[in-house]
């Protein structure tokens, strides 16, 4: 797995602590702070996944089970704690999370690990499946399908901190975020992080030299799910209720879907895909109706086109910035910005009349970008689609263009 | 004793229509090594496609047309989307399939909206095929049951006597080697992609209109045609059709049985046994039933 | 009126704009409005809307006009908690729910938490469908108003009629795994087997939600049992498949529900559910004479969605009237004005319970038939969209009939 920027990693991590504390500053208001938080849960939660799948290379479809289970385990013990059965801080509660993700990541995984590859994935599922089932038969424990609610500002006060304003549960958050990313980093360092490594590419070879690939798996699986745990008791702490959804498939795939956008084969990868996909699903969804099917395709375009995610994209250019030489490649850049914003107005344009056209009755008026437009108008359509083939047109020449000058400055 | 019956005609029924679903599968996965995670998405489509065509023509064209549709529009998504994601390895040809269960769903619900549409058996099947004791025993199921097997019967027909099922039957256990003879085996993979797909929408056809066609049956059956593939092995055939009457004997007959467990009855836990059984199958024989390779 | 298009760009719409005009009284509908809910939640939300125009038109609420804005939940109690941090960021007082008890649950206890940390900015929180009785009971909240009769009053209401039904001698309940068809199922044993000992329970089960597509099996063990009516709390495709199933199979019981009538289950079952499904609801298009009927086929033709709740008219009537009579638009003043408060609805008089803040209203249950003009009985004026098929009314059953003790132990602010 490639380590990104050996030299000046303190810089990236400087930049990141910074970035985390002054971030409700550039971006005020409590919509945004949930906002905040949530990518900072939802980050930890990514990079326990690309333990599995970036640097373990297991595929699970199942993940929001250790995340789940350990949210479930908070809640009680947050419910206990305002009770007066015991004494602990809260900040130390994630803690408690992440040993309860570990212990049913020992429970799973003796099973799922024996075998990797599609095998795995497909028991994943199956677990998931299971899990989210029993999650709804048993309202003793689970609550039901309304879940477990619980208050976050119980038990002492923290040096004077209860938890109950949000901008206090963010920076929790964003300490917490910290601290894990540095442990998981840190962790991709240990012989345990290489050879989970050398299982991914060849278990052929690493069973050659000595190592179990079995327990590998297993012991990655195991960290894996006390970091997912972790974020669970932080997204408990944050929304102050857990239920069914924590273990549902969609919060699988959806950790799968933010995992893939960051970009797998990068540490940093998963934390941008976080971020995107908190954007997408919160913000963009208040924008318009049609976010589901602009975040599919989203995804499939990353798939199909940047597969490494949109680290890859980016630190693509860390190379030839070092060398100097991203002068020559602004101009191909923004002739291909210019076209995806030529084709993406196309788009949006002909998505949103769908989208209002299907809903009958709504009248056909919408607004976009400012502009008062009529759906039912073939004017717009026409607009649209030109605009969209245009774009396309052009995002072709771009690319042959950007492919051009790369190879200029790769030679040079 | 005719509850015993109807249960079994029920089990037989419902697994012969979850085979119809899972052969296409198997044969894309035994081939192309694509665990296509839009298939229902597909049987989806087929039944939507059946109820459109339906309405303008008729029933029985649609059981013609919309499988040939369906196929036509997965040879497309073949050569224009996941060969492309081909060259990234299995899991970006397994992430693109889910993104794209995610847009078939999301076009659905533009195209027809979001609640169920009304696709109705067409009257000359309506009815029951014979009364036993009260019991009827609709006429539609007897007939989801003779498509079935003519499907299966026909699929082996083309894999055991064509000259394209001998290089598809090859290619199932060893690709590599049926490239290296020279055919040309992309356009296998869309034939069989397409094909697959199509069976994909016959069951969707058969099922759509015996249960209810709405934006939420790929997901309903969706993990239940994995299990299957899973539980008959990967690369067999013969394997999915065992494990789906399987599965449909499991889930009708645990149903049926009132036993308790711990104060919980097996038939509240029915129609997650297939998972238990996949995840049991995958830990003791990860082969699967009849399996020829192993993921 | 479609959801609030906030400015700045797509990457970096996280600064919201503050709300326009506050001259303005805004109500918040946190429901589903994407994904696969979305057609109930816009049903919904155009009841909502229709009803802010009539207001408006009256002169609005103590000078001011009433606006709704639609926030997306995704029927997801997470995603509901987001949204209600919109709501307070744009300074809404007023939010209203109603699909899914979970989201439901998420923001009683979000509401009775932001209330108690921020004095002088509460919210009110109008429930018009999460049936759930724990939120008038031991779940209740002086900040919640519940408008719809829970599933323990519906059931006390079908069970009392039911009693009278001599016909009724083996029932067989089937019900979603889950909290609230948990309660449907304990409410049904224990409310039978107090007003008709005599009544069999021949079958009792819990299928997973939304996971069963052949219920074949189900209706054979009915059949086997020799039920002749069934309980459910099913809804959406779990209620069509099953009903569809029992018509397969020649199941010949009645089947009493909660949401026959619901967004896309007539269309989806169809022929299936003639003559023998019933529903209980707090109105239906064929309850007539009414005072509404042209209202509601206003509405209609208008909105292009059938007029399905009374309740959302009746709340947003009450509230209005609640607010004149407390000449205040203040949420707190409002609340206790409307705690207590009796109203005329078209189908009787409806009373919002001080104890546990639960709206007492008459019930009707109703048949699927044919519409007159198909050839049906002639009271089934209206069919359900325009399917052919709509309801006829089996029984009126008053307000009383339904009522229920409560838990509540509610605190005052």
């Amino acid at each position: 797995m490639k380590l990104s920027l050996r030299m000046g990693s303190s810089l990236v991590w400087a930049v990141t602590a910074v970035l985390l504390v002054v971030a409700p500053w550039i971006f005020p208001g409590s919509f945004a702070l949930t906002l905040l938080t949530q990518m900072g849960t939802l980050a930890i939660f990514a990079l326990s996944y690309n333990m599995l799948l970036g640097q373990g290379g297991m595929l699970s479809f199942g993940h929001a089970v250790y995340s789940g289970l350990g949210a479930y385990v908070t809640v009680h013990a947050l419910n206990l704690l305002g009770r007066g059965a015991f004494v602990t801080p809260l900040p130390l509660l994630p803690l408690l999370g992440g040993v309860a993700g570990l212990a049913f990541g020992v429970l799973f995984g003796y099973v799922t690990t024996k075998r990797a590859g599609t095998t795995f994935a497909m028991i994943s599922l199956g677990i998931g499946e299971m899990v989210y089932a029993c999650v709804l038969m048993f309202p003793g424990f689970f609550g039901g399908e309304a879940g477990i609610s619980t208050n976050r500002t119980v038990g002492q006060p923290l040096l004077g901190l209860n938890f109950g304003p949000a901008l206090q549960v963010y920076y929790l958050v964003a300490a917490w975020s910290f601290l894990c990313m540095l442990a998981m980093y840190a962790l991709t360092g240990t012989p345990l992080g290489r050879m989970a490594n050398a299982v991914r590419d060849n278990p052929e070879r690493a069973e050659f030299i000595g190592y179990d690939t079995r327990k590998v798996r297993f012991l990655q699986l195991v960290l894996s799910a006390f970091f997912a745990g972790v974020s669970g008791a932080l997204s408990c702490i944050n929304f102050e209720i857990v239920g069914a959804e924590n273990v549902s498939a969609l919060r699988s795939g959806g950790v799968l879907l933010a995992t893939f956008i960051g970009g797998i084969p990068f540490f940093f990868g998963p934390v941008l895909g976080a971020v995107i996909f908190i954007l997408f699903v919160a913000a963009l969804s208040g924008v318009t109706k049609a976010w589901l099917l602009y975040l599919g395709l989203f995804f499939c375009a990353m798939v199909l086109y940047a597969p490494g995610g949109v680290a890859s994209l980016l630190l693509a250019q860390i190379g030839v910035i070092r060398a100097g030489k991203f002068g020559r490649l602004v101009v191909p850049y923004a002739a291909g910005a210019v076209a995806c914003a030529t084709a993406l107005c196309g788009l949006i344009g002909i998505v949103e009349s769908v989208y209002r056209l299907s809903d009958s009755t709504q009248g056909t008026a919408m607004r976009l970008a400012g502009l008062q437009l009529d759906a039912a108008q073939s004017a717009v359509w026409v607009g649209s689609s030109m605009l969209l083939v245009a774009g396309f047109v052009a995002l072709r020449f771009a690319a042959r263009f950007i492919g051009r000058r790369w190879t200029e400055v790769k030679a040079a | 004793m005719d509850f015993l019956l109807v249960q079994v005609l029920n089990s037989i029924s419902y697994g012969l229509l979850l085979f119809m679903l899972a052969s296409g599968l198997t044969l894309v996965f035994s081939l192309m090594g694509v665990l296509n995670f839009a298939h229902a998405s597909f049987y989806m489509l087929g039944a939507y496609f059946a109820y459109q065509i339906s309405r303008w023509i008729g029933f029985w064209p649609a059981l013609v047309l919309a499988p040939l549709g369906v196929g036509a529009l997965g040879m497309a998504v073949e050569r224009f989307a996941l060969r492309r994601a081909h060259r990234y390895g299995h899991v970006a040809e397994l992430l693109f399939t889910f993104g794209l269960a995610y847009l078939i769903e999301e076009a659905t619900h533009l195209v027809w909206g979001r609640s169920a549409v009304p696709y109705r058996v067409p009257p000359d099947l309506d009815g029951p095929l014979f009364s036993i004791m009260g019991t009827q025993y609709p006429m539609y199921r007897g007939f989801m049951m003779l498509v079935a097997v003519a499907m299966l019967v026909s699929i082996w027909l083309v894999l055991k006597k064509t000259r394209i099922g001998l290089v598809i039957q090859a290619a199932l256990t060893h690709p590599q080697t049926v490239e290296a003879l020279g055919h040309n085996v992309p356009r296998v993979f869309m034939l069989v992609f397409g094909g697959g797909v199509a069976l994909a929408g016959l069951a969707g056809v058969i099922g759509g209109n015996a249960f209810i066609t709405e934006p939420g049956m790929a997901a309903a059956l969706g993990p239940i045609v994995f299990v299957i593939v899973v539980v008959g092995g990967m690369g067999s055939l013969g394997g999915a059709f065992i494990a789906s009457l399987l599965i449909g004997f499991i889930q009708t007959f645990a149903v049926s049985l009132d036993w308790g467990l711990f104060g919980y009855n097996i038939s509240q836990v029915a129609p997650v046994l297939p998972y238990l059984v996949m995840v049991l199958m995958l830990i003791v024989r990860p082969k699967g039933l009849m399996g020829t390779r192993e993921g | 009126m479609e959801i609030r298009i906030k400015h700045a760009a797509l990457a970096a719409a996280l600064l919201l704009g503050a709300s326009a005009a506050q001259a303005q009284l805004k109500i918040a509908y946190i429901d589903p409005l994407s994904g696969s809910f979305a057609n109930v939640g816009e049903a919904g939300l155009k009841h909502f809307q229709a009803m802010a125009e009539e207001i408006n038109a009256k002169g609005g609420i103590n000078g001011q006009k009433v606006e709704i804005v639609g926030f997306d939940n995704k029927v997801s109690p997470q995603e509901a908690l987001n949204q209600l941090k919109r709501v307070i960021d744009d300074g809404i007082r007023f939010i209203t729910q109603g699909n899914s008890s979970a989201v439901a649950g998420a923001l009683i206890e979000a509401v009775n938490r932001h209330n108690e940390r921020n004095p002088g900015k509460e919210i009110l929180y109008l429930n018009y469908a999460a049936v759930d009785p724990a939120f008038t009971n031991d779940k209740c909240s002086f900040w919640h108003f519940r408008f719809d009769a829970n599933s323990d009053m519906k059931m006390e209401a079908l069970t009392t009629w039911m009693a009278q039904n001599k016909n009724i001698r083996k029932v067989y309940l089937i019900n979603q795994d889950y909290s609230f068809g948990q309660a449907v199922r304990k409410a049904a044993r224990e409310m039978l087997n107090k007003k008709r000992p005599d009544i069999q329970i021949v079958g009792d089960d819990l299928h997973p939600l939304g996971k069963v597509t052949d219920f074949s099996p189900y209706v054979a063990k009915m059949k086997q049992a020799g039920a002749d009516t069934v309980i459910t709390g099913n809804w959406g495709q779990d209620m069509s498949l099953l009903i569809k199933a029992a018509k397969d199979a020649g199941l010949n019981a009645d089947f009493y529900t909660y949401y026959a009538g619901g967004l896309g289950a007539l269309p989806a079952m169809g022929e299936s559910a003639l003559g023998h499904v019933k529903q209980i609801t707090e109105w239906h298009e064929n309850v007539l004479p009414s005072s509404i009927e042209k209202w509601s086929q206003d509405f209609e033709k208008k909105y292009k969605v059938d007029f399905y709740y009374l309740r959302v008219r009746t709340a947003m009537q009450m509230f209005a009237e609640a607010a004149r009579r407390a000449k205040s638009n203040d949420p707190k003043a409002v609340a206790y004005a409307l705690e207590g408060l009796r109203f005329d609805t078209p189908t009787g008089e409806a009373e919002m319970r001080k104890q546990d803040h639960q709206l007492i209203q008459p019930l009707y249950l109703s048949t699927v038939q044919k519409t007159a003009a198909k050839g049906g009985p002639k009271e089934v004026k209206y069919d359900v969209e325009g399917t052919g098929f709509g309801f006829r009314t089996d029984a009126k059953l008053e307000a009383s009939t339904s009522a229920q003790p409560t838990s509540c132990r509610m605190t005052r602010p």
